[in-house]
Parts: structure tokens; C-alpha cells; sequence
């Protein structure tokens, strides 16, 4: 029997299993894909916003503000990378500044710390490469940016080492509700749990309606981007917004954590929540309004393209509530839920006490997690002695991003241990550079048979039936 | 301190050793990334390598080894499984690998010998899902011929370059069906003998003035949507057709290596996104060379290997002191030519230049001229972009010369 089943292994599923396991819980994660990071919490923005965007009073309001100033130590803590490079919401004419002047007067009033409207002088020596064309913008320091994925990897890491199961391939089906407990079932396991955290993303709506909670729904909306070269990634040095409108902050332009630069994203509402293709009409518009605020960007640069769905609630703010004895929703987490994590998690514990759980401190719990990127980031001779102890961190199997092989093989045994192609890629970067895996791919598809013991051929880009070859030559 | 550093041993590299070696150069090392030397010959499985250096049909395989026990004879050392990471103006270069960790040499001089690597699908903004099965040309070719699995069963190939050409042939003896080639442009960038040899004879269809649009499938590849694209190569809507297949192969254009000239501060040319040199493939950083895939890309191996000896010679006299160079003459193009290598000539001897065209032109002549004067004219039936051009200058026609002009002239 576990406490809490949390529902879920995206962003806020893995912020709350990280905060839970600091209490002597039996806790455990079920998530349906075969990784950590499927959903909304791969492709998103990466922004972790300042929080003059939300209806003050709201709770988007409140746990954006308060997210925000939890990351940074929470960033140190899972030793994620995590930069507060200030963002600018752009402005090219009078009704702009209208609105910049109503952002601002909103984020002071959710506590938004040292806002400050700038005018165009100041505003081309903060941006040299902003469009001739800006009047004026609303700055906001405190803005900054992470890596979602790489923050959740960290966050269930970390609540794994702290005790936390993981389960994988996890779809749920069906939830019972038994004498004083639940039953929390897949197709191949149950799951017996005194507590639920349902932190399903786009599928939160479908989990709630397992306990006839239908008092929402969550829709997808479309987000495709666009990511160029690490050549690119100083053209802009803080996140540049649009003026918003009812849906969203319009095409933002902003560096990555890792020095690439990314454009976009689209939104559009759709229905299948499994659509996560991109499309020409997206292209055209992320570079076309992208390059109206930034007119240099090099989109023959191009990396990749990319598009994630963000799970719109019904209710136009996070749903966060007890609908039933013992099931906590965190649903409805569209933007800023990556800023709110932190906040979200601590309110579901709140929650979760006034459920009736005891949370009491655990002596072992551990807050740190080693940075999985220190080995690139170290110095040579640091390298070095890293080299000595286990030399395959002197051997290099990706070229573009200069990753080795020890830090593919420390991802795969490291908790939550990468499973498929695509999480070496998340959590190495490993296949993330120009030539995007052309020529470390089979070498990395021998590794994870290696460390998995599976065939060759079982090896799989992102999960059942993503297969990469179909079997020997000669045999198939 | 080493006289001679060659980055990568692959046919360039090791042409450019050995030819350093006969110049009387001992001290030089060869830092190559993979297991063994040899480069992208290694998985070249097919024939057609070695008719210009020796006369025979070699296997890409035969042909590297040709130059392997050279250099293995010649006792030019190397060191495998270590990858440069650095290259710096002062020809500092670091590298590691698992025995050394990570080290550094200065050098006299350095010879750029990285290669290229295929242009990814990312670049191209396809439409639609990203599932699994979709490969670039040669990493496809890689698991095929030197790791034995088979990518996929039923595939379409989008570029009709020659390594994506080749897999056709190769992916349909492997028993998949390869259901059709589609190349943007009006005409392939592949060499003739390849479309002859490895789609004509096998009845595949090369769909020029087509592309695909978009991609479909969750996990894996279910289809693709191709379409006819128009002048602008922008895609027709009424054209659109699905192919249903479980891979997707590109080969839709190479791009050398040079994060590591960049590194060095080497200017490159946005043209052949290589380094700009002059006859002695010397780059615009003294002391450091480039040859082979890295400084533009050849169709035939023959030709690096050509190129890259001329390099190691170069690079031989430079650390014997016996280079001499003179005023550069730069080398302009008209477009229709749209680059030459080298780009610029610093002495007074025969020069072999080098070239692609635009697109494809009948019955032209390329005109070389000094000023207003044309110094060298020499017809030609047809030109291709996917076919390399080249002449040779008689040193007397460059005297006196501060530019000349490459024109593609009726």
C-alpha cells in the first residue's frame, strides 16, 4: 500500500514527488510513456516568468510569483541549469503601451519585484538586435529561464533516491475507490494507494472523471517552435515577448539554457490530444512574427522544429482541489505552471495534509542532486581525474555537443535511468547537435542494449513501436 | 611540439600524411575519432572508388586500405578513439581519449582533414509528426553495412544526393522496397553513373521538382505526403500525394566540419562552408591547411585524395621553410560558377582550380578572365551542379594578374 500515487511524471508530477519525499510517505509516480518528461514539460518555452501575466488574486498569479522565487535554490539544489537573464515584453506602438503600462501595474500588484517600463534608447543598448522598429518595453528582471525537462529528470532523480518508485508504461485505466483506499489500475498492474495526486497534464480531466470529478475539462492547444544553432544564441540576451492576447504571449524569442536560441511557440486550439505535428502555416508564422521583433534571426540556422500542447483547463485558472476524500487535482496546468511548479507542489502538500496525511520530516531525505552536466561543464584537469577513475569519460561518441560515452552511460544508470534514444538525448544532449544524431545514433542504440540487455534491435527512439530497425540483415 | 597534426584519418588525412612523409616529414601524428582509419569509406560498401588513382574499380573499404598500409608501412603514427576538441590560431590543439584523458600538442603545422557530415531533417522545417524512422542517408547506411540491421522495410528517400542514391540500391538488394526518390530541385545533385546504376536499373522513381510536406505516424513512420513544389519551390497543393512507408531516408546535402577552423579563427567561405585557401589548400591562419570534404565537397573520393596530397606537400614545405608566396590573386565567380577552390592563388605555378556550377547548363563556355581580357576558354557540352569542374591555369597566363574572373559564358 502507498500513501500517494501521483499521476503523472511531467513537470508538476515530478515537483511534487520531489516535495513529497522529503516526508516519510511510501510514495510512487505512475506515468504512461516510457520516460519522465512526455508531455507539455518537454516542449514548452523554458521561461520561468516574472508573473505580471495573471489576473491578480488569481492562483496563477500567486504560484507564479512564488515559483519564481523558489527555482532558484531548487535549481542549485537538483543541479539544474537555471539563468536569470530578465525578460523585455515589447511594445511598437501607443495601444502596445497601453497594455505594457496595464502589465506593469499588474505584476506590482502580484508582487512582481523591480519592474520597469524602458524606453527605446535603453531599450536597443539592452537589445542591439531588436527591430528598429520598438517604441518602448516592459522589463522585468527577475524573469529567467531553465530546462524543463532536464528540472523534472532532476526532481524524480531526486525523489527516487529519496525513496520514491517510479513506474513506467503506466496508463491509467481505471480507479477504484475501496474501503478507506484506492486502486489505481493499468492494464498489467494495480496500484494500491491511500492518497492521489492527479498531475496528468492534457489527460487531468480524464483521470478526475475516474472518480466522477467531471467539474472540468482540459484541452490541448498547439505550440510548435523552432530552435537554431548555439551560433545564434547570443543574438538576443533576454526573453523578448509580444504584448499578449487572449491566446498567450504571442511568438517569444529567447536563448536556452544550453545557448541555442528559440522561436515561438503557436497556439492553436485543437481537439486530439495526441497531435503534437507541426505544420507549414506554424513555420511561416513563427518566422514571420519572430522576425518582427528580432529582424536578424538566421532561420537557415535551423536545428530542429519542434511542437508541445499545453493542457488548457475550463476553468481559465490551475485547478487545484480535493474533489473527493483523499484525490488532489493539479490540473489545468497551462502557463506559467513550469514557473509555479514549485509553488503548485508545496500547495498539493498543503492539500494533502488537509486530507488528513500526516507529513512528517524524513531524517534521510537529501535535497541534492549531482549536476549531470558537470562533467562538460568542468575544467580540463577536473576532466581529467574524472578520466582516471573512469575513462570512458575520455572517449567521445557524440561530436557535435562533445558528449561521452561516460556521461550516456551515467544517464542510463542514473535514477530515473534513461530507457530509449530520446532520453540520451534529454538528458546528455547527446544526438541534440547539428547533425542530430546522424553519426552517434547506432553507436548510442549499442550502449542502451548493452546497459538494458536488450537486443539491438529492441532499442527504441521514445517507447513501444518507436523501433529503429526492424531486425538483422538477411533475416528480415 | 609535433611538426605535422592531421585532424582525421580518412582518405584526406591519410593522403595528406603520407604525402607529407614522402616530402621527408617524420614527426607527424594523425588524430582520428572512430575505431579505425579509413573515414565514411569504411561503410562505403559499393564499387566505383579508385578508377582515377588506379585505374580499378576499388570498394570504398579497398580503397582506404590502399592508404592505411601506406601508412601503416611508412610507420606514420596515429591515434584512434580521440577526438579533437580544439584547435587554436597558435596550432594548440586539445583532444581526448580514454587513455590519455585529455591532452594537448602544439604543432608546426596542421592539416584539417574532419570530413562532412549530412545536412539533418531538423534544417528542412518538414510538417507533421517525429517518429521514429526517419534517418539520414548514411546513418542509415551505417547501421545497414556495419552493424547489420535493417532500418526499415518500405522507404522513400527525399534528395537525390549520392549517398541517398546509393542506399536505394542498397536498401532494395537488402529485399525493402524503395518506393520513390523525391529531389526538390529540377534535376538531381547526384552524380549521373549513380542515378544510371542505382535507380534506373532498379526501376525506382526519381520525382524531380518534388518534396515532402509531411510526415505521418506516432511511434513510427506510417506515410509520407509529397507533393510536386513550383518554380519558387514552393509545394502544390493540387499535387499532394501519400506514400505510405515505415522510413524516411534524407540526403538532402553535406556540410564539412569546420566548428574546429572556426575555433581557429579560420575565415570560411559561405559558399562551400569550407575554409578559403589558395593553391596550396593554406588556410587564411599560416601554417594550417585544409583538404578533403572539410574544405568543399567532392563526388569522388579520387579528387580528395588528390587534394589532400597537395596539402600534406604544402604543409611539408611549410615546416621545411621552403614556401615562398607572393601577392594573392583572388578568384571571382560570376554565380552561374558559384565557387572555385581555391579562392585565391599567392604563387607563381600551374594551378588545377576547382568548381561547381549553379544549375544545369548546354553548350557553355568557361571563360577565365584578366580584366577585360579573356586568359582561358574551354567549351563544355554540359554542366552540373552534382558534377565538379575543373581546369587547369598555366602559371605565365597568372602573371600580372590581381583578380580573375570564372564566367559561364554561351
Amino acid at each position: 500500500m502507498f500513501d500517494v500515487v501521483i499521476i503523472g511524471a511531467g513537470v508538476i508530477g515530478g515537483m511534487i514527488a520531489r516535495t513529497l519525499s522529503a516526508y516519510d510517505l511510501k510514495l510512487c509516480i505512475a506515468e504512461k510513456e516510457n520516460d519522465v518528461a512526455m508531455g507539455a514539460t518537454k516542449a514548452n518555452s523554458a521561461i520561468v516568468h516574472a508573473g505580471f501575466d495573471a489576473k491578480p488574486g488569481s492562483l496563477k498569479a500567486k504560484l507564479n510569483v512564488r515559483g519564481s522565487e523558489l527555482m532558484p535554490q531548487i535549481a542549485e539544489e537538483l543541479g539544474v541549469k537555471y539563468d536569470n537573464n530578465g525578460s523585455l515584453v515589447i511594445g511598437f506602438s501607443e495601444a502596445d503601451r497601453e497594455i505594457i503600462k496595464a502589465l506593469y501595474e499588474r505584476g506590482c500588484t502580484n508582487g512582481v519585484k523591480g519592474l520597469k517600463i524602458v524606453e527605446k534608447d535603453e531599450l536597443k543598448k539592452l537589445e542591439p538586435n531588436l527591430s528598429e522598429n520598438v517604441l518602448c518595453a516592459l522589463y522585468a528582471p527577475t524573469g529567467a529561464i531553465t530546462c524543463p525537462y532536464e528540472l523534472t529528470i532532476a526532481a524524480i532523480g531526486n525523489a527516487m533516491d529519496n525513496g520514491a518508485q517510479l513506474e513506467l508504461n503506466f496508463e491509467v485505466k481505471e480507479i477504484c475507490e475501496k474501503d478507506g483506499y484506492y486502486e489505481v489500475r493499468s492494464d498489467k498492474k494495480v496500484l494500491q494507494t491511500k492518497y492521489i495526486i492527479n498531475a496528468a497534464g492534457l489527460y487531468s480531466d480524464k483521470i478526475a472523471a475516474m472518480v466522477g470529478d467531471t467539474s472540468f475539462t482540459v484541452h490541448p492547444r498547439r505550440g510548435e517552435y523552432i530552435l537554431l544553432d548555439k551560433e545564434c544564441g547570443n543574438l538576443v540576451s533576454h526573453t523578448i515577448f509580444r504584448t499578449p492576447s487572449k491566446m498567450g504571449k504571442g511568438i517569444l524569442v529567447t536563448p536556452t539554457v544550453d545557448g541555442n536560441l528559440l522561436t515561438g511557440p503557436t497556439s492553436v486550439d485543437i481537439k486530439d490530444k495526441e497531435d503534437t505535428s507541426t505544420t507549414a502555416v506554424g513555420f511561416d508564422n513563427i518566422i514571420r512574427q519572430a522576425k518582427e521583433n528580432v529582424p536578424d534571426i538566421p532561420y537557415n540556422k535551423t536545428i530542429t522544429s519542434f511542437c508541445g500542447l499545453r493542457a488548457v483547463g475550463s476553468t481559465g485558472d490551475f485547478i487545484m482541489n480535493a474533489p473527493k476524500p483523499g484525490f488532489i487535482n493539479a490540473a489545468g496546468i497551462e502557463s506559467p505552471g513550469l514557473s509555479s511548479a514549485p509553488a503548485i507542489a508545496e500547495y498539493a502538500a498543503e492539500l494533502l495534509k488537509e486530507q488528513g496525511a500526516v507529513l512528517l520530516p524524513k531524517e534521510s531525505y537529501h535535497p541534492i542532486r549531482e549536476a549531470q552536466h558537470a562533467f562538460r561543464e568542468a575544467g580540463i584537469e577536473e576532466k581529467n581525474e574524472m578520466i582516471k577513475k573512469d575513462k570512458s569519460f575520455g572517449k567521445i561518441v557524440c561530436r557535435c555537443e562533445a558528449i561521452t560515452e561516460g556521461e550516456i552511460l551515467r544517464a542510463i544508470r542514473t535514477n530515473p535511468g534513461a530507457r530509449d534514444l530520446d532520453g540520451v538525448k534529454r538528458r546528455t544532449r547527446a544526438q541534440m547537435g547539428r547533425c542530430q544524431g546522424g553519426f552517434c545514433s547506432p553507436q548510442i542504440v549499442e550502449l542502451l542494449s548493452k546497459e538494458l540487455g536488450i537486443p539491438y534491435e529492441a532499442v527504441t527512439k521514445s517507447g513501444e513501436g518507436s523501433y529503429i530497425n526492424i531486425g538483422k540483415t538477411k533475416e528480415v | 611540439m609535433t611538426d605535422l597534426v592531421i585532424i582525421g584519418g580518412g582518405p584526406a588525412g591519410m593522403s595528406a600524411a603520407t604525402a607529407a612523409y614522402e616530402c621527408g616529414i617524420r614527426d607527424i601524428l594523425i588524430l582520428e575519432r572512430d575505431e579505425n582509419l579509413g573515414g565514411i569509406l569504411q561503410q562505403c560498401i559499393h564499387n566505383g572508388f579508385g578508377l582515377h588513382n588506379f585505374g580499378e574499380e576499388l570498394t570504398g573499404p579497398e580503397y582506404a586500405w590502399k592508404y592505411e598500409q601506406k601508412v601503416r608501412e611508412l610507420g606514420i603514427p596515429f591515434k584512434l578513439n580521440t577526438m579533437v576538441l580544439d584547435i587554436t590560431e597558435d596550432k594548440i590543439i586539445t583532444a581526448t581519449n580514454e587513455e590519455e584523458g585529455i591532452f594537448q600538442i602544439q604543432a608546426k603545422a596542421i592539416v584539417l582533414a574532419m570530413g562532412c557530415r549530412e545536412r539533418a531533417k531538423g534544417a528542412l522545417n518538414i510538417a507533421g509528426t517525429r517518429p521514429a524512422g526517419i534517418y539520414s542517408a548514411g546513418t542509415a547506411q551505417k547501421y545497414v553495412n556495419m552493424k547489420g540491421y535493417m532500418p526499415g522495410k518500405e522507404v522513400v528517400i527525399l534528395g537525390s544526393g549520392d549517398i541517398g542514391l546509393i542506399m536505394a540500391r542498397r536498401m532494395t538488394l537488402e529485399g525493402a522496397k524503395v518506393k520513390a526518390v523525391c529531389e526538390l530541385m529540377p534535376y538531381s545533385g547526384g552524380l549521373a553513373r549513380n542515378i544510371q546504376q542505382c535507380l534506373v536499373d532498379f526501376d525506382i522513381p526519381l520525382l524531380l521538382s518534388h518534396t515532402v510536406v509531411e510526415v505521418h505516424g506516432k511511434e513510427r513512420v506510417t506515410g509520407v505526403t509529397i507533393a510536386k513544389v513550383d518554380e519558387n519551390r514552393r509545394p502544390i497543393e493540387e499535387t499532394k500525394q501519400y506514400i505510405s512507408c515505415d522510413t524516411l531516408l534524407l540526403s538532402v546535402g553535406l556540410i564539412p566540419e569546420n566548428e574546429l577552423s572556426k575555433r581557429a579563427g579560420i575565415s570560411l567561405d559561405h559558399i562551400t562552408n569550407g575554409a578559403v585557401v589558395d593553391q596550396d589548400r593554406e588556410t587564411e591562419v599560416e601554417g594550417i591547411f585544409a583538404c578533403g570534404n572539410v574544405l568543399h565537397v567532392h563526388d569522388l573520393v579520387d579528387f580528395v585524395s588528390q587534394e589532400a596530397a597537395i596539402a600534406g606537400k604544402s604543409a611539408a614545405a611549410y615546416i621545411q621553410g621552403t614556401c615562398k608566396k607572393g601577392a594573392a590573386i583572388t578568384l571571382k565567380t560570376d554565380g552561374k560558377i558559384r565557387y572555385t577552390v581555391p579562392q585565391k592563388i599567392t604563387a607563381n605555378k600551374d594551378v588545377n582550380v576547382y568548381f561547381r556550377v549553379a544549375d544545369v547548363f548546354r553548350d557553355v563556355r568557361i571563360n577565365v578572365y584578366k580584366g577585360e581580357e579573356i586568359i582561358f576558354s574551354k567549351k563544355k557540352a554540359k554542366a552540373a551542379p552534382g558534377e565538379m569542374e575543373s581546369i587547369v591555369l598555366k602559371k605565365d597566363l597568372l602573371e600580372g594578374a590581381e583578380e580573375l574572373r570564372f564566367a559561364l559564358e554561351d
